[in-house]
């Protein structure tokens, strides 16, 4: 099987403490089997690295892969692909599909899908209630048996309280977490943030107290049930707060961020530049934009809510860098921004948008590597089930990505392998690009310029 | 409770963007008009704004002819296509196109293509493809017009998109008043009602604060929308913001009173049309704060006795029946201006 030395390149792996300046990792059936400061050729394939961060394959707690029945949207071959583009060597795919992961049938359908056409691994996370309808529990242990790595109506938030807390309750026969998407239904149901930009396009707002009762009232049950809540897509300052507090408190808590909101405001809305302040000018002969790509849910927050996510990411209370990756097809978004689907695409931009936020000076890019490796591993454990996972262990899978934190491009079109095109970076530059991508010791992505 | 004052008098003649050249007249006495849609009054400079007014009185002359009628846009075909209902805005349109000898094609939602689920976009390149020059577009849901401008290459003219804007609405609204009382730089106009669901009311403000008025919104804080008047809404209109209707009819120079839909109940943003209309109704007693002889205005249609009291909205100070009639003669003017260089 393969053996492969990438040379050259400053290894950093923060589940070990690694970080050489110039480093060498050797794969050898597809496993990690040395990580060293100078490692001699073995024939195989030699990587020069000079110049690239080598880092553990990144891990996404939150990717809408849409099948089975959103292929027109996404299919497994298409998001796995997307994935590995993006860095990433695990994927954990939401339940809301058509049917809906609420059964070991379709949990095994994923599965087998992703055997015969993934590019990465495929962890599914299956449904809190039957059909994601909040109403009665899923089967949480034969999900958890087939392979499920968390439950979540991500999407739909769960309304009811009762029903949250005995989800969290049930899910402790299986030890794994209740992913909950924060957000309280009778206050959300707009379109876009509830703030002066929401004002000025006359569009309905999703308040942050929605997303802030809501995740108080997570916090509350994981105290009153020792169970586990995995907080996803948080985005506002009030959240950050929240769990910060908890943590502190010692309850069983953990968090996600999107990329997105560690990196662009409301104000994207507008229009195509990236928080660029008011809006169009008076006379400037440039009209508002209503931005559909930039509808997402949770929706793009202030400035003060994306420092705060940094903030919270910077300081460990945040756990993961997840995508949300949420593909859809071209008239889903070409249209009225109140009938336009919420969500973009996330996996490909995922690091040139965490490097972002790095620019910033708020955050470390070792931070960020361990937010997008080791981080999301530990907050849903799930090294219990892959030892290794996240990491450059000896013996672990061979999941690398090759990373130039400098280097610029342009989010276009046919650059993207997702099917999905709808981001508000379209036509962007961004700087920090996937250069290459190891999956299980075989090379899934790499740039033309790397073959040697 | 007022959330902000407004910034000083010369700062609030400013677009909210601080422009300095807002009041200079265009370099090398080139056009002052090139716009090609009319979508919302944010984006309008003062002189493009005046040039609309000035437009309007020429038009307003024109209707007062005997025969109303000219050949200007001859050979302009105009579709009102209107996703919601509406008395005077289509027919406004309609007069105003005729009146000017365009073809006017109107269309509304039911018993068209769209009820079969069309797109708005396969609807608009349609109207095009058929020869449509201009296209005046009514619709629930904010945003609309943008996409009807940017996906075909119809003009368009926004006549109501959801709680956003209805710029020819704010203009009517500035003809209106200014022949009423004069240059509005400094004068205290409020506006009072459901703000946060109102396209007139975003429309007046901008246009409003861009004359330099003194913008005052008055209403419950369930029927304001987020951050208006606040000092971090960096991108909005200075307004002050008054729950209080008595404080905030105090010495004003002019009362905008908005229709509030009866939906807005049973939303439970409101406890009572009966406690509503106790706070907020515009009525004798109320005006008699203001100044001596401030007119008030309604876009219609009126609810009496809920928002405005039947005496003051028939009385000597409602220009409602103005504004109906401005209207023809502001939407003939901007019809006229988006089609003279075509």
């Amino acid at each position: 099987m393969s053996d492969i030395l990438i040379r050259g390149g400053r290894v950093l792996d923060p589940a070990n403490g690694v970080d050489l300046a110039r480093g060498s990792v050797r794969v050898r059936d597809g496993r990690v089997a040395a990580v060293g400061a100078d490692l001699p050729a073995g024939g195989g394939r030699v990587i020069d690295a000079e110049g690239l961060l080598v880092c553990p394959g990144f891990v996404d707690l939150h990717s809408h892969l849409r099948e089975p029945g959103f292929e027109y949207k996404e299919t497994i071959a298409s998001g796995t692909l997307a994935a590995a583009r993006g860095g990433f060597t695990t994927v954990c795919a939401m339940p809301n599909t058509e049917p809906p992961l609420d059964s070991k049938a379709a949990v095994d359908f994923v599965l087998g899908r992703a055997a015969e056409e993934g590019v990465v691994r495929v962890l599914p996370i299956g449904c809190v209630t039957k059909n994601r309808a909040g109403k009665a529990l899923a089967e949480l242990a034969e999900l958890a048996a087939a392979g499920c790595v968390g439950f979540s109506d991500d999407g739909s938030p769960v309304g009811d309280a009762a029903i949250m807390r005995r989800a969290l309750e049930y899910a402790k026969i299986v030890d794994l977490p209740v992913i909950d998407h924060c957000e309280d239904p009778a206050l959300a149901g707009g379109v876009m943030h509830e703030g002066w930009v929401s004002t000025r396009l006359g569009l309905r707002g999703i308040p942050a107290a929605s997303e802030e009762s809501a995740i108080a009232r997570d916090l509350a049950l994981a105290s009153q049930t020792g169970a586990h809540v995995h907080i996803a897509h948080i985005s506002t300052a009030g959240g950050v707060a929240l769990v910060r507090a908890a943590r502190a408190a010692g309850l069983r808590v953990s968090a996600e961020v999107t990329p997105h909101h560690l990196a662009l405001d409301h104000e994207t809305v507008m229009g195509p530049s990236i928080g660029s302040g008011r809006g169009p000018a008076a006379g400037s002969g440039q009209s508002l934009v209503y931005d559909t790509s930039a509808k997402m849910y949770p929706p793009l927050r202030r400035a003060e809510d994306v420092e705060a996510c940094i903030a919270g990411l910077a300081d460990g209370t945040i756990d993961a860098v997840a995508t949300d990756h949420a593909p859809h097809a071209v008239q889903e978004k070409l249209c009225e921004f109140d009938a336009a689907a919420f969500g973009m695409v996330g996996l490909e931009t995922a690091f040139g948008l965490g490097r972002r936020a790095v620019a910033t000076g708020a955050l470390s890019l070792e931070r960020l590597i361990e937010a997008l490796t080791i981080g999301p591993v530990r907050a849903l454990h799930l090294d219990r089930r892959l030892p290794g996972l996240g990491t450059l262990t000896v013996g672990a899978a061979a999941d690398l990505v090759l990373l130039d934190p400098e280097r610029e491009w342009t989010v276009e079109e046919d650059a993207l392998a997702s099917k999905g095109k709808n981001t508000p970076l379209m036509g962007r530059t961004l700087r920090g690009r996937v250069v290459a991508t190891l999956y299980g010791g075989e090379v899934v992505h790499e740039l033309a310029e790397v073959a040697t | 409770m007022v959330r902000s004052r407004p910034a000083a008098r010369p700062e609030s003649a400013k677009a909210p963007d601080g422009a300095a050249s807002l009041e200079a007249p265009q370099p090398g006495g080139a056009p002052v008009w090139q716009r090609r849609h009319v979508l919302d009054l944010d984006d309008f400079r003062l002189d493009e704004i005046e040039i609309v007014l000035e437009t309007a009185k020429a038009m307003k002359e024109v209707l007062a002819r005997e025969v109303a009628r000219v050949p200007t846009l001859r050979g302009t075909t105009i579709v009102t296509l209107f996703y919601e209902a509406s008395t005077r805005t289509r027919a406004s349109f309609e007069l105003a196109g005729k009146v000017l000898g365009a073809d006017v094609i109107n269309l509304t939602a039911a018993g068209s293509s769209i009820e079969k689920g069309e797109s708005l976009i396969d609807t608009v390149r349609t109207l095009r493809a058929i020869g449509a020059h201009v296209l005046v577009l009514r619709h629930p849901m904010s945003g609309a017009p943008y996409l009807a401008a940017a996906e075909g290459d119809a003009q368009v003219v926004n006549a109501g998109d959801g709680w956003h804007a209805h710029p020819t609405q704010g203009l009517l609204d500035l003809y209106t008043l200014r022949a009423a009382i004069g240059p509005l730089a400094g004068k205290r106009i409020v506006i009072v009602g459901d703000v946060a669901h109102s396209r007139v009311a975003r429309s007046d403000i901008w246009g409003l604060s861009r004359l330099g008025a003194d913008v005052v919104v008055c209403g419950p804080p369930t029927l304001l929308p987020a951050e208006l008047g606040s000092e971090h809404a960096a991108g909005l209109p200075p307004v002050a913001v008054e729950t209080d209707l008595d404080r905030a009819v105090e010495d004003a120079d002019a009362v905008m009173t908005l229709r509030l839909q009866q939906e807005r109940m049973t939303a439970g943003l409101l406890p009572s049309l009966r406690e509503y209309s106790h706070l907020y109704q515009v009525n004798e007693e109320r005006m008699a704060r203001a100044r001596p002889g401030a007119p008030i205005l309604h876009p219609g249609p009126m609810n009496e006795g809920v928002e405005i009291s039947a005496a003051v909205a028939h009385g000597a100070r409602s220009l409602v029946e103005e504004q109906v009639t401005n209207g023809v003669a502001v939407r003939m003017a901007v019809l006229y201006l988006l089609r003279r260089d075509q």
